[in-house]
């Protein structure tokens, strides 16, 4: 028992984390919604269930997922140890993998035909689209038309899988527009559709399915932490959109009072800038969007406002509404990482250790460089390294004013 | 007594159908909204429900979603609405005006001061669509001390006992969603309305009012004959739309869409 062990025990009946979260959607989905909840209640203690979920994460996706010792980057940065949990192994690239096998096997219990998804960056609509491809499941992913356009090798990735990839050419043309339209096709076509949301937002339960499915990240690396430290790390790092990854790692270690956690969310050109996505570290206001209330980027009128960074993964004006209870009790620091320094600790990992980070990433290790030298050598810091890069070469390219 | 619900006692005593007209305000600029809200008043609109444009309106299909986009473009906002609520009590003290929209606006204004506002420029009702009656804890009773009438939606999907719930919490008029879909979807079937209203009519004495899928005359008179109001958004926001180049043309053409459906109602 410890001050952060009524954390745990969270959401509420209602699906509420403290003042944030809950079920905040039009009436036609909240039968799909109870429903959802209710499938997953019984089949969460279901050792069948489990079974089946943990032989898809093991022989499909590769799991578990090593933990690796950066030993060249953490002596270039002179402090701390540096260990990357590396979910950018995993079958896909990314974390992502991990809620839609479960979300996939929740839907073939379901008996859905038809999987619908957002995407920004593209890594959670391959992992529906390649968990969809697997059970013969009829896939359709919303993409903000910005994002298509940013991330064309995903793009082409889910139409090689089968999945049929619209593009959204409302609001912001993002991440947030891809949610909205996916929620209108939901509420169309909700007896045959189940909806596969990629993050912890959301309306109950999503934040806390999309939470368990990830929490295999954070119980390997407590137990890698154990074996190959002798101990739990100092500090978790990970970066932070909606939250998903940074969930998966940190759940499994709330009650360790001793164990510090990070989450680095994208600063854009800087959050004094206002061009940003940086909800929790700016303070923004309390809000309601996509079924949950959260810290939101909102102007005045309540009307959202457009967000900024260089990764489409973390580009989303609202963020999990466990991560925004655990920023007001304390229990997580919420930062920005830039996208200058996102870009410096993306080339520097891919130099120095010969793997090249997802730009999401890349803000968790642009952290580790401010927070590694702070800490002493005998000290460690695990940075989840939530996918690979490799569909982010066309915009560093771009940057580098390079015509592939 | 609440001008809603006044208004539903007087149909009652006449046999008539509620004739329920929605428009975004703001659109296709702030300056028009007062002047359609009374054009439909006089094509025969028995309560308006005036849209708050949102930026993300999740459950609207691309005539409502492009309605806000409008009116957003003219940096409407809530303050605004209520002037223009205010500036149609000037001359029409009796017309129930309900606010609808989705709660992030609402929010950021915040409660109590919401609240007060909407009841002072003289709104009725309310309703957040992404609100349902789980999640108005707190702002129900600020809305009952200030004689605002929360409406709820109440939607084919849902059960019979979160259909009791909304019953209970629900104020006005219940809004049944004829449809699975967003705003402006395709057709309505009315026989499977008539059943879903004859299983809510044991639950409650509200009014049944239906929205989605009425688009003319024909609609809105098979609508009319099962539900005790038809709501009508999409087709008159598309006249909105077809004439924001020439606005001043706009109140003919709402009274037109919505004139036909009053006859067809009254027939």
């Amino acid at each position: 028992m410890t001050k952060f062990s009524d954390l745990t025990r969270l959401p509420d009946a209602r699906g509420h984390f403290g003042p944030y979260g809950g079920r905040f959607v039009s009436e036609t989905l909240s039968f799909a919604l109870e429903e959802l909840e209710k499938a997953y209640r019984d089949l969460r203690d279901d050792p069948d269930f489990q079974a089946e979920f943990d032989r898809d994460l093991a022989t499909y996706v590769g799991r578990p997922s090593p933990l690796y010792h950066a030993e060249r980057w953490s002596s270039q940065l002179g402090g701390a140890q540096i260990w990357l949990k590396r979910e950018d192994l995993n079958h896909t690239g990314a974390h992502k993998v991990n809620n839609t096998i479960g979300q996939a096997l929740l839907a073939k219990k379901s008996g859905k035909p038809r999987v619908i998804a957002e995407t920004g960056a593209g890594q959670h609509g391959v992992a529906t689209a390649t968990v969809a491809a697997r059970l013969g499941l009829t896939c359709e992913v919303y993409m903000g038309a910005e994002d298509v356009e940013r991330q064309k090798l995903n793009v082409y990735r889910m139409r090689l899988l089968g999945a049929n990839v619209i593009p959204v050419e409302s609001g912001s043309r993002t991440l947030k527009d891809a949610m909205n339209e996916a929620l209108r096709d939901w509420v169309t076509n909700v007896d045959d559709t189940f909806y596969i949301i990629g993050t912890v937002a959301g309306p109950h339960p999503y934040p806390m399915l999309v939470r368990d499915f990830n929490a295999v990240v954070g119980r390997e690396a407590r137990e890698q932490s154990l074996a190959q430290i002798g101990r739990l790390p100092d500090a978790l790092i990970a970066c932070v959109g909606g939250g998903s990854n940074a969930m998966g790692l940190f759940y499994p270690f709330v009650e360790d009072e001793d164990v510090a956690m990070y989450g680095v969310e994208a600063g854009g050109d800087g959050v004094e800038t206002g061009r940003h996505a940086a909800p929790l570290t700016a303070n923004a206001p309390r809000g309601v969007l996509h079924g949950n209330r959260t810290y939101l980027m909102s102007d005045e009128a309540g009307q959202i406002t457009d967000t900024h960074s260089i990764s489409a993964g973390l580009d989303y004006p609202g963020v999990g509404p466990e991560h925004a209870l655990w920023k007001d009790v304390g229990r997580v620091q919420y930062v920005a990482a830039n996208d200058d320094k996102v870009l410096e600790a993306f080339r520097e990992l891919t130099r120095l250790e010969g793997i090249m980070p997802a730009l999401e990433s890349a803000h968790a290790l642009a952290y580790a460089k401010v927070l590694a030298p702070t800490l002493r050598p005998d000290q460690h810091i695990v940075v989840n390294l939530s996918g690979r890069g490799d569909k982010d070469i066309l915009t560093v390219a771009k940057i580098d004013g390079v015509d592939i | 007594m609440n001008r809603i619900d006044q208004r539903f006692a007087a149909l009652k005593e006449q046999g008539r159908t509620a004739l329920i007209p929605y428009i975004t305000a703001g659109d296709p600029a702030p300056a028009h909204t007062v002047g359609f809200m009374h054009a439909l008043v006089e094509a025969g609109a028995d309560i308006i429900e005036l849209g708050v444009p949102f930026s993300d309106p999740m459950a609207d299909g691309p005539v409502i979603q492009k309605a806000c986009e409008r009116a957003l473009a003219h940096g409407t906002r809530l303050a605004d609405v209520f002037a223009m609520v205010r500036e149609f009590r000037r001359d029409d003290a009796e017309t129930p005006v309900v606010l609808m929209g989705y709660l992030n606006p609402i929010e950021r204004f915040g409660y109590q001061r919401f609240a007060d506002e909407a009841a002072e420029a003289g709104v009725d009702g309310v309703l957040a669509v992404d609100m349902p009656p789980e999640e108005a804890d707190e702002i129900a009773p600020l809305f009952k001390a200030r004689g605002l009438q929360a409406i709820f939606l109440v939607a084919p999907t849902t059960s019979r006992s979160r259909a009791a719930t909304i019953c209970d919490h629900g104020e006005g008029y219940l809004y049944y969603v004829s449809l699975k879909g967003v705003t402006g979807a395709a057709t309505l079937d009315v026989d499977a309305v008539d059943r879903q209203l004859g299983g809510l009519r044991e639950l409650t004495r509200l009014p049944l009012c239906v929205g989605f899928g009425i688009r003319d005359g024909a609609t809105a008179a098979a609508v009319g004959r099962v539900a005790d109001g038809v709501i009508v958004g999409s087709a008159l926001v598309s006249r909105i739309a077809e004439g924001a180049e020439a606005p001043e043309a706009i109140p003919d053409a709402l009274k037109r869409v919505l004139g036909e459906m009053r006859q067809a109602l009254d027939a």
